[in-house]
């Protein structure tokens, strides 16, 4: 396993190397959009990973609610932070291209708005985690996941209807993708995920130890007090 | 499952407890508590302040969880086992803007006690007076810890958890609130204390429980004074 | 089951005759609500014309404000001696507890509503173009909507540093769909254009769909240290 790790880092930066390469140069140009299109190389992947990494925190955060296992309660954590900075990814990436092509930094788009929620939430999750003083921060982080989740279909729902009612500029959508440019994504997606599995898997065997040091520490102070 | 024999003269153990670890982030109150306590017994546990007394009696209450180990009531977990428990902690636990018997009202709906005269008779068990109108927020200290045991044994539990019961009372209030529990005893009833004041309990008690640094390091039958500062070698014992 | 009503009626006239005896919270609440609608009239021009379209959205987030204040206060009394420990050790049901906590905020919010509403009516001069009795099943749902969950995350603040913060930090995220629902639907009613219809339902979705997250994981925060 250890060894993987070193080998998994070359790999993706390779890939990664390799993505974005293809993303600058080998992509075909877009017609009306020009060069600043290919942000969309980022920000979709950027969006696909984030996504991806919720459904992991979902997923981890009701195993260990059932379950109990600390290790996926170390999972939901990390796949939660790292979902975060993907997602701000997109939350930034979004406007900048938003800027030149459609003349505005933001619309309430119903993808862009239910990110921005989806970012909220696990913001708050974060937040969550952080001031906790209880022991038992994971079981709230797990119960605070499963709200989020349930809440993100109502917010779709509410979005796709509300635009209904107000019309608004028709931004994306509908129209079909020139073969060479999906083919450009979805390598820059496996880059990207590979990436951010990568900075998980890190930061999972980081917070492991980080919880075996406090643990103990924890025997460690109170054999001080009793000398 | 323990297997509850009434008639042997060894008493069963009421209470099982392993490897028992309770961790505060970087502080852990309990490390590694086993022990097993009789039926029927009268224990006393004592120990510096931050030795872990109040930990153990929150997890034998089922309220706080144990990082790791077992506990045991009866074969069951302390949350199964609740109605056999009665647990009096530091603080009372009774709503302050509510009279007495108000509050124990209200305690027995939560236990399913139906009508009035078991607060009434607890209340007059603990020398307290069912008909006093002014709320517990305005009872002298020693009149709110015996309204406080009022309410730990107003289901009549089997097990006794209390936590500093004495404390902040008056000699007399105290001994009496002994003779009450030294009672409940001989009735059948197994009783934990938590307490500083010890020498109250001599005689009384049937063991003394020493805790230091969050693990058990010795039990005695009495309050010897070579108990009270144990020496370093066996208390650092593992 | 009989427990659970029994014991979440036995809570919940607890909490009211409390309530009754000191009546600090509802005082309070009442005069921070009168606040709140007077800020806002300074805030937005009542005589402007674009106030009253967006009258729907002013109305619902000085109520969810005034609630804020008033769900921090929902389990201020159980900790006081630590009363909450003597709820854990009984066998009551957890649930029994939730209710009684979010009927007891049903009650207060509506309360608060009830006395903010006119003044907002008499502020703004406001008259509904649509069919106004719908207003009242929105506002109901509505106020369920950030009880339910309000009473819930209050909980889980009380296992936090700086509980009084985290509250609407977890809340408002989770909000966002009914919050949206309610300004909607009471701006259509005002304005007059259009079926409420789509965003009376989500309400309803909203509420059934967090009170069953509700009662399925309280007992798992209530039992948490």
């Amino acid at each position: 396993m250890k060894r993987a790790f070193p080998i998994l880092a070359v790999l993706t930066a390779l890939l990664l190397a390799y993505a974005f390469y293809e993303a600058i140069w080998v992509a075909p140009m877009e017609r009306t959009m020009g060069d600043v299109q290919r942000i969309f190389y980022y920000h979709v992947p950027s969006a696909w990973t984030a996504f991806l990494l919720f459904s992991v925190n979902l997923v981890a955060s009701v195993i260990y609610l059932v379950r109990g296992n600390a290790k996926a309660d170390a999972v939901a954590l990390v796949s939660a932070e790292v979902g975060v900075v993907f997602c701000t990814v997109v939350l930034v990436t979004g406007p900048i291209w938003a800027r030149p092509v459609w003349g505005i930094w933001w619309t309430w788009d119903i993808r862009l708005t239910t990110t921005l929620v989806l970012w909220l939430i696990y913001v708050s999750y974060l937040v969550l985690r952080k001031f906790s003083d209880s022991s038992q921060t994971p079981k709230l982080a797990a119960v605070l996941a499963i709200f989020g989740a349930l809440d993100v279909p109502l917010v779709y729902f509410s979005i796709w209807f509300f635009r209904t009612q107000h019309p608004q500029p028709v931004i994306g959508g509908g129209g079909s993708i020139d073969p060479r440019m999906l083919h450009v994504l979805l390598i820059n997606w496996l880059a990207f995920s590979c990436f951010a599995f990568l900075v998980c898997w890190s930061r999972y065997r980081l917070e492991l130890l980080q919880r075996e040091v406090e643990e103990a520490e924890s025997l460690e102070s109170l054999s001080g007090v009793s000398q | 499952m323990t297997v509850s024999a009434p008639e042997t003269s060894v008493a069963a153990s009421i209470i099982v407890v392993r490897n028992l670890v309770k961790q505060f982030g970087r502080f852990a109150a309990l490390r590694g508590v086993s022990a097993e306590f009789g039926a029927g017994k009268f224990h006393v546990i004592l120990g510096d302040n931050g030795a872990g007394k109040t930990t153990l009696l929150r997890a034998l209450a089922g309220l706080a969880h144990p990082t790791r180990g077992e506990i045991s009531i009866l074969g069951k977990t302390p949350h199964e086992a609740c109605r056999e428990i009665g647990y009096m902690a530091h603080p009372s636990l009774l709503y302050d803007e509510m009279s007495g018997a108000e509050n124990l009202r209200y305690f027995a709906r939560l236990y399913d006690i139906a009508g009035d005269e078991r607060c009434d008779e607890v209340i007059r068990l603990v020398r307290l007076d069912p008909e006093l109108a002014r709320p517990v927020g305005k009872y002298s200290q020693g009149m709110r810890q015996r309204m406080s045991l009022a309410r730990a044994i107003l289901h009549d539990p089997k097990i006794l958890l209390l936590d500093e019961p004495f404390s902040n009372v008056d000699v007399h209030s105290a001994r009496e609130m002994v003779g009450l529990l030294k009672g409940m005893r001989d009735a059948g009833k197994t009783i934990f204390v938590v307490t500083h004041q010890a020498a109250l309990l001599e005689g009384v008690a049937d063991e003394f429980v020493w805790m230091r640094a969050g693990q058990i390091v010795e039990r005695t039958a009495h309050l010897t004074p070579d108990a009270l500062t144990p020496d370093p070698p066996r208390a650092g014992a593992q | 089951m009989s427990s659970l009503r029994s014991i979440t009626l036995a809570t919940l006239t607890k909490d009211i005759r409390l309530e009754w005896r000191s009546r600090d919270a509802i005082n309070s609440m009442l005069f921070f609500s009168l606040l709140v609608v007077v800020i806002f009239s300074f805030s937005f021009d009542p005589n402007a014309e674009e106030s009253r379209e967006i009258a729907g959205g002013l109305i619902w987030v000085a109520f969810l404000f005034a609630a804020v204040v008033a769900l921090n206060q929902t389990w201020a009394r159980e900790l006081r001696n630590q009363v909450l420990d003597a709820y854990r050790v009984s066998p009551a049901p957890a649930n029994a507890l939730f209710l009684a906590k979010a009927l007891g905020n049903f009650i207060l919010v509506s309360v608060l509503e009830a006395v903010m509403a006119p003044l907002f009516v008499i502020f703004y001069n406001l008259r509904a173009l649509g069919p106004a009795w719908q207003l009242i099943p929105v506002a109901l749902l509505g106020t369920w909507a950030l009880v339910v969950n309000g009473t819930f995350f209050a909980a889980m603040s009380l296992r936090t540093r700086s509980r009084e913060i985290m509250l609407p930090l977890l809340l408002f995220p989770i909000s966002i769909p009914a919050v949206q629902s309610m300004v909607e639907a009471t701006r259509i009613l005002l304005a007059g254009d259009g079926s409420a219809r789509f965003w009376i339902v989500l309400l309803l979705t909203y509420d059934v769909v967090f009170t069953t997250a509700c009662l399925a994981l309280f007992e798992t925060i209530l039992q948490a240290e």
